[in-house]
């Protein structure tokens, strides 16, 4: 903001401080916004829960309806949206994590819990059982994955070769082939009709006209199958195209292609309407279109997208029948149909396709090998002998089989006949036994076992744990806030009896589960930390089970999953150590998956955070050089660059070893790792910034030389990591390598790389702000070039460039000067495209308010005031002000250079005031507000007195934003010019006022308000006693109000108004309103009571005040005594001139029966003894105390809370000595219920007043061995 | 305590003393308030130089040695804590 305005604002708020406070220190914090508004009591409640709800809805409706007017009965009949309904009855709507990721965040799925690895540390000198998996085993797997997806790449280029090799000899295959290839959809008509000859007409004349076929259409007619039920009707029909699709299904000899390509069609097609499957089929011929082989032209929709299958097809079978307990899993055969091959794994991946996943794996599950045991069984006991294994055998040790270890989400895969259960309901969810709280469908496949409860008793004991544990998660993810809070607390104490196996075995399969929820996470999570801290070392074998659940959250978009996730790793490397943690995670170094390398930096980056950067160093630099892979060197040089985000300035000690570490990565081979490397430098020089440059003396050169051979991408990173070195060094280098730099920035200027463009802007903005570089080089060498390559239109489109071309533009402006800058781009004012000018304009805005504008000449400033002029008139959008702002950011920074112009602006503003767009009229009286301080210093007072009488004009406007505007701008003209000048006079436009205050807009008040106020204030007199009562009435309306500033302006105007005609009136008026039934009406009615008191002196009001106490009503007394707590707060140190007048009245309401009446009357109490502390009133004081005293065995929390605050206070008045001694009695009283309330005030006292304690304590007796007396203190000299 | 009593604002004040270590609950016996309060007092004598100098010049020791001594004696100012009669 202009410092003018600014300046003026300022002291406009000083004098209004200076009057509302007159002559008191203290503020209402509850109009004021106090930090502890909740510890102390507002309200007066009389039938508590009845209140609160009321106060609760209006709270809520009042948020949303801010903008609408309607009686109050109304608004609080109005039905409310859906969502809010349902936030009251418990059922919010659903929030899925997976709704709002994108893809790659939900590759996280994709991983899998792996099992629990060798201990390395608890086993110690042991050689690993071969079962267990040890570092090695890991290893090996990785490394297996690793030569798996080479090879698949492998395949994958060879049959891209084969296919480009048929396509370019296109004529070898058989006569029909091209033409086939060709005609394929034509083909597929073919099909369509004769079954059009058969009688369905209209579908296929759709399908004529549509390219992909009557194959996506739902079809009705069942009979198609059945006219052609031979399996292979579409190989016969499409010859050339099944060549093409043999080869790719041979050659991909991964079980679940086999088996979805020959089993689907045969299910299909060979009996059709006999299984329940062929139902699905019938019902659902989207499915069958997929599994349908398709020609050769859509195979990438197999390859490529895997995820559009699966949205495409939201099947019953895909989510709820195979989840859902008791509903025969109809959809077994369909989910086994599309499985995706192991090339699509890579992909993105629904939900639903990982269930598939699931079910694949539990195929492998049946055809794992079979056990000792089992083999046992199936052969007879004699005629076998058991062979040893030859030496060189090696068991496989695929994780796929390893994962038999964990337990399978999914009890049985495919189908199962299901026992039967004839009590079972089938469409109620069978109510969770033993209090257990409401499971929702998916929750069924993890805690779907706590249903039956028949078979508790025939449990092992490691079952039943397990089945504790479950009741417990349970209970945490879907319980009630007491219930979760027990479980939790329980499974705390209980994680080392449980053991972390059956603990984390539980808990992660949950986290995993795809339709997990905010809430559930958060909770889930929660357990794992609380757990964590339990068992301690016992969690290393479950390290890396624990970081596949947690590493995502390191990359959520909400800021507190990350630093959830932050801190669960956190806690997770100070309990497993070092080792572990590097052992854990070594292998994901160099994954495969790009997704898997991330998270893992980002983890990796909280261990060193966690365990200290040293610790981690010499592991990190045999990464960075690992010569095995350029994934791990890349990784290894993420890892530091999040190091470097993670902890910020911390990196500063280790900024030499660090950089050292990454430093031969900008030579590296691969250009990822390069760009990598660069991007890590840069990182770790913005968290250095402004130190440490004598770190990067080494990577100078290697930079230097790096930015003139590269190009693209990597000269981006280069060029950012040197953006982010330039300002560290010191001026003469800045200025040397900011030129040697600026020729390739210069460059740059015309890449159409949009990611180009933003680095080159802020390398520039870095380069130019630093010191060493001189304003009359940038005039010389960047400008010319930058204008020309950026000063487009095209810049202005994109959200991002533009912010950074203003800022970089603002800062060189800031090196050259306003008239260079504003100079080269004012013509543009008048530019035709209207984004662009808006970006010109906040430019001159911002340049102009920093710098001021006494650099700009005559001419440009003509320029100037014409262009602004133009853009202002010719917007048409303008959301953000930006126009506004500018206009009146210029104008305030030319002060009364603008005289000459006023008469020009204020026509235009004239004019637009009168506009038919009501934006246009907000606007125009907006802009009056912010020029009415520069009106008044180019001494326009007789414009500004015409522009008032326009603006009175308008005040019948309709739309409440805008009149809103105009209240405000009539205000802005009476401030400067004053009540007495003021045209319409005061005593016109006053009366004009009071009927819109009736306007429940909140802006409209909030102006209309402020406006009342001021003349309140200063010219009072202008206006008869009779209509200022007719605006108490109405203001008394405004104390409910539900913005701060608005209450806070309407008892101020309380006071200046009672000021002006004498308290009596006012009062009387107040006190009345006490009688009235709604409560809140009666706060604000006690607040505004205590302002009157306060700004007319308490005298004045204390008389009637408590005179109405007499009244035998509960309400009022309550109101009166609310009052008095209000008014002793505000008055503070007069305090004493009262307190011996109301001190027989709160005697009476400390000793009533009821409570709120001892409450209120205790925080009375308090505001007194802190008003008065030290003004000699403590006779008075320990009086009251004595009735206090007895309120401390109260339980209602808060009339305990008033009271305990009103021993507080006594501390503080009375001194810590006094109060001790009324807490000796009860320290060691027998019954704990006292000792406990007495230790409670003995504890706050002892908080507040430690020091003064000393002195005070009791002279103990020694003991035999024991000394307890203080001899010290009877020295004496 | 009642279930209530759980989330209001008072559970938090005693959470919020029981971060200090001289502050006491239900169970503190006398030896270990008494400790407390002779810790809190050698405490307050070693901050409040004057006191500290008004000790020297009665006990005719430098301020130094008397700050010393008084420091030493925080460590266990009540002698050994009394044998437990239930454990």
């Amino acid at each position: 903001m202009d410092p003018e305005i600014a300046k003026t604002q300022e002291e406009r708020r000083k004098m209004e401080q200076q009057l509302a406070s007159m002559n008191s220190l203290t503020f209402d914090t509850d109009l004021y916004g106090g930090n502890d508004r909740d510890s102390y009591v507002t309200s007066i409640p009389v039938n508590e829960d009845e209140d609160n709800l009321d106060s609760l809805m209006d709270n809520e409706v009042a948020r949303k309806l801010a903008s609408y007017t309607a009686p109050k009965s109304l608004l609080k009949e109005m039905p409310r949206g859906s969502d809010e309904s349902d936030d009251v009855s418990g059922f919010k709507k659903p929030q899925r994590i997976i709704d709002r990721e994108d893809d790659y965040r939900k590759r996280r799925l994709n991983r899998v819990i792996s099992p629990e690895r060798h201990d390395a540390f608890a086993a110690g000198e042991k050689t690993p059982d071969p079962s267990v998996r040890t570092y090695a085993d890991v290893m090996r797997e990785e490394a297996l994955k690793r030569e798996k997806e080479e090879t698949l790449k492998l395949i994958a280029k060879k049959k891209k070769q084969q296919q480009e090799e048929e396509e370019a000899a296109p004529e070898k295959p058989p006569a029909d082939s091209s033409a086939a290839a060709a005609a394929a959809p034509k083909r597929r008509n073919r099909w369509d009709q004769s079954q059009d000859e058969g009688g369905a007409g209209a579908a296929a004349k759709k399908a004529k006209t549509s390219s992909t076929s009557d194959w996506d259409l739902p079809d009705t007619t069942p009979g198609r199958w059945d006219a052609t039920p031979t399996p292979g009707r579409l190989g016969d029909a499409t010859p050339s195209a099944s060549v093409g699709r043999r080869n790719r299904w041979d050659e991909t000899p991964t079980p679940g292609r086999v088996v979805d390509s020959d089993a689907t069609p045969a299910a299909g097609g060979v009996t059709p309407g006999a299984t329940p499957a062929g139902m699905t089929w019938d019902a659902t011929p989207k499915l069958s279109g997929l599994a349908t082989p398709t020609p050769k032209k859509q195979r990438s929709r197999w390859d490529e997208t895997p995820a559009t299958m699966g949205s495409a097809t939201p099947m019953a079978g895909a989510t709820p029948a195979a989840v859902t307990p008791g509903v025969t899993p109809v959809g077994g055969l369909d989910l086994a149909t599309p499985t995706p091959g192991a090339i699509n794994l890579r992909g993105a991946i629904t939900p639903e396709q990982y269930n598939l996943l699931r079910w694949e794996k539990d195929i492998e599950d049946r055809n794992r090998p079979l056990t000792d045991e089992e083999l046992d069984a199936m052969f007879p006991q004699e005629g076998y002998k058991i062979l040893d294994p030859p030496a060189s055998y090696v068991p496989i040790r695929t994780p796929a089989r390893k994962l038999l270890a964990t337990p399978t989400p999914m009890g049985t895969p495919l189908y199962a006949i299901p026992e039967e259960n004839r009590g079972q309901q089938f469409d109620v969810p069978k109510e969770a036994p033993g209090g257990l709280p409401f499971m929702k469908p998916e929750d069924y496949q993890y805690f779907g076992a706590l249903l039956n409860e028949e078979e508790e008793e025939k449990m092992t004991s490691d079952e039943l744990k397990e089945r504790k544990i479950m009741k417990l998660l349970l209970k945490v993810k879907n319980g009630t806030p007491p219930q979760r809070k027990t479980a939790l607390r329980q499974l705390t104490d209980k994680a080392r009896e449980f053991g972390a196996g059956p603990l984390f075995n539980r808990i992660l399969p949950l986290l995993m589960q795809p339709t997990l929820e905010d809430q559930e996470r958060h909770l889930l999570v929660k357990v794992i930390d609380r757990v964590l801290y339990k068992l301690d070392e016992l969690v290393r074998p479950y390290v890396h089970k624990i970081l596949v659940v947690i590493e995502p959250l390191l990359i959520d978009e909400d800021y507190y999953a990350r630093v959830e996730g932050r801190e669960i790793i956190s806690n997770l490397s100070k309990a497993a150590g070092l080792a572990t943690m590097i052992a854990a995670m070594r292998p994901d170094i160099d994954n495969i998956d790009e997704y898997v390398r991330n998270t893992t930096a980002r983890a990796f980056s909280v261990v060193a955070s966690a365990l200290g950067i040293p610790a981690l160093l010499p592991f990190l630099k045999a990464v960075c050089q690992s010569k095995k892979s350029w994934q791990a060197r890349h990784t290894g040089i993420k890892i530091v660059q999040q190091i470097a985000i993670l902890i910020g300035c911390a990196v500063l000690p280790h900024l030499r070893s660090l950089v050292e570490i990454i430093e031969h990565g900008l030579l590296d081979e691969n250009q990822k790792v390069r760009t990598i490397t660069a991007l890590s430098l840069a990182a770790l020089a913005e968290a250095a910034a402004p130190y440490g440059i004598e770190s990067f003396d080494s990577v100078l050169k290697p930079l230097w030389k790096g930015i003139r051979s590269h190009r693209g991408k990597v000269l981006a990173a280069f060029l950012k990591a040197i953006g982010f070195i330039i300002p560290l060094m010191d001026a003469l280098y800045a200025s040397y390598y900011t030129k040697e730099v600026m020729v390739i920035l210069i460059r740059e200027f015309q890449s159409p790389d949009e990611e180009m463009k933003k680095i080159v802007l802020k390398v520039v903005k870095q380069c130019v702000s630093t010191e060493g570089v001189e304003a009359d080089y940038i005039r010389s060498d960047i400008l010319p070039e930058f204008f020309r390559n950026f000063w487009v239109r095209r810049m202005a489109l994109d959200r991002r460039n533009y912010r950074q071309l203003v800022d970089t533009t603002v800062e060189i402006a800031n090196k050259t000067g306003v008239a260079d800058i504003v100079g080269r781009i004012v013509e543009d004012l008048k530019d035709e495209s209207e984004p662009y000018r808006r970006m010109v304009m906040e430019t001159i805005e911002k340049v102009v308010t920093n710098l001021g504008a006494s650099d700009i000449d005559a001419r440009l400033e003509e320029l100037l005031i014409d262009g602004i002029l133009y853009a202002f008139q010719e917007q048409t959008s303008d959301d953000a002000n930006v126009m506004l702002n500018g206009f009146g950011a210029v104008v305030n920074a030319l002060g009364q250079r603008v005289k000459p112009y006023l008469p020009q602006i204020c026509g235009t503003i004239k004019w637009r005031l009168n506009n038919k767009s009501a934006k246009v009229r907000q606007q125009a009286a907006d802009l009056i507000s912010r020029i009415a301080v520069v009106m008044k210093q180019c001494q326009e007072e007789q414009l500004m007195g015409h522009l008032g009488v326009v603006l009175y004009e308008y005040l019948g406007e309709e739309y409440p934003e805008v009149l809103g505007s105009i209240l405000g701008a009539l205000k802005a003209i009476v401030n400067v010019i004053g009540m007495t000048k003021m045209t319409p006079p005061i005593k016109d436009l006053l009366p004009r006022l009071t009927p819109i205050l009736k306007n429940r807009h909140e802006k409209v008040q909030e102006n209309c308000i402020d406006l009342v106020g001021r003349i309140a204030d200063r010219g009072a007199e202008f206006v008869p006693a009779r209509e200022w009562m007719r605006i108490c009435f109405e203001l008394l309306e405004m104390l409910k109000a539900h913005k701060k500033g608005i209450r806070r302006a309407t008892v101020n105007t309380f006071g200046y108004i009672a000021k002006a005609i004498g308290p009596q009136d006012v009062l009387a008026t107040l006190l009345n309103n006490l009688k009235v039934q709604e409560r809140q009406n009666r706060v604000c009615t006690t607040v505004a009571i205590a302002i009157v008191a306060e700004t007319c002196s308490p005298f004045t009001v204390l008389p009637a005040l408590m005179n109405e106490y007499r009244v035998p009503e509960l309400n009022v007394q309550n109101g009166v005594l609310k009052s008095l707590s209000f008014l002793f707060e505000y008055i503070g140190e007069m305090g004493k001139d009262y307190i011996y007048a109301v001190t027989p009245l709160l005697e009476d309401a400390l000793m009533d029966r009821d409570l709120v009446h001892r409450q209120t009357a205790a925080s009375a109490v308090k505001h007194m003894a802190l008003g008065v502390a030290g003004l000699g009133c403590e006779d008075a004081l320990v009086h009251l105390l004595n009735y206090v005293w007895p309120n401390i065995f109260e339980t209602s929390p808060h009339v305990i809370n008033a009271v305990m605050e009103a021993i507080e206070g006594m501390r503080v008045a009375l001194g810590a000595a006094i109060v001790l001694n009324y807490c000796l009695q009860g320290l060691f009283h027998p019954a704990r219920k006292v000792r406990e309330v007495y230790w409670k005030i003995y504890n706050s006292l002892y908080i507040g007043a430690q020091d003064a304690l000393v002195a005070a304590y009791p002279t103990l007796e020694d003991e035999q061995n024991n000394v307890y007396s203080r001899p010290e203190l009877m020295m004496f000299v | 305590m009642q279930a209530s009593d759980r989330f209001n604002i008072n559970s938090q004040l005693e959470h919020l003393q029981a971060k200090y270590v001289g502050t006491g609950h239900a169970d503190l016996n006398r030896f270990e308030w008494a400790v407390n309060i002779q810790r809190d007092s050698y405490a307050s004598y070693v901050g409040h130089y004057p006191i500290l100098a008004y000790f020297a010049i009665a006990e005719n020791e430098s301020i130094g040695r008397e700050r010393y001594n008084f420091m030493q004696k925080m460590l266990l100012p009540c002698g050994l804590p009394p044998e437990r009669e239930d454990d």
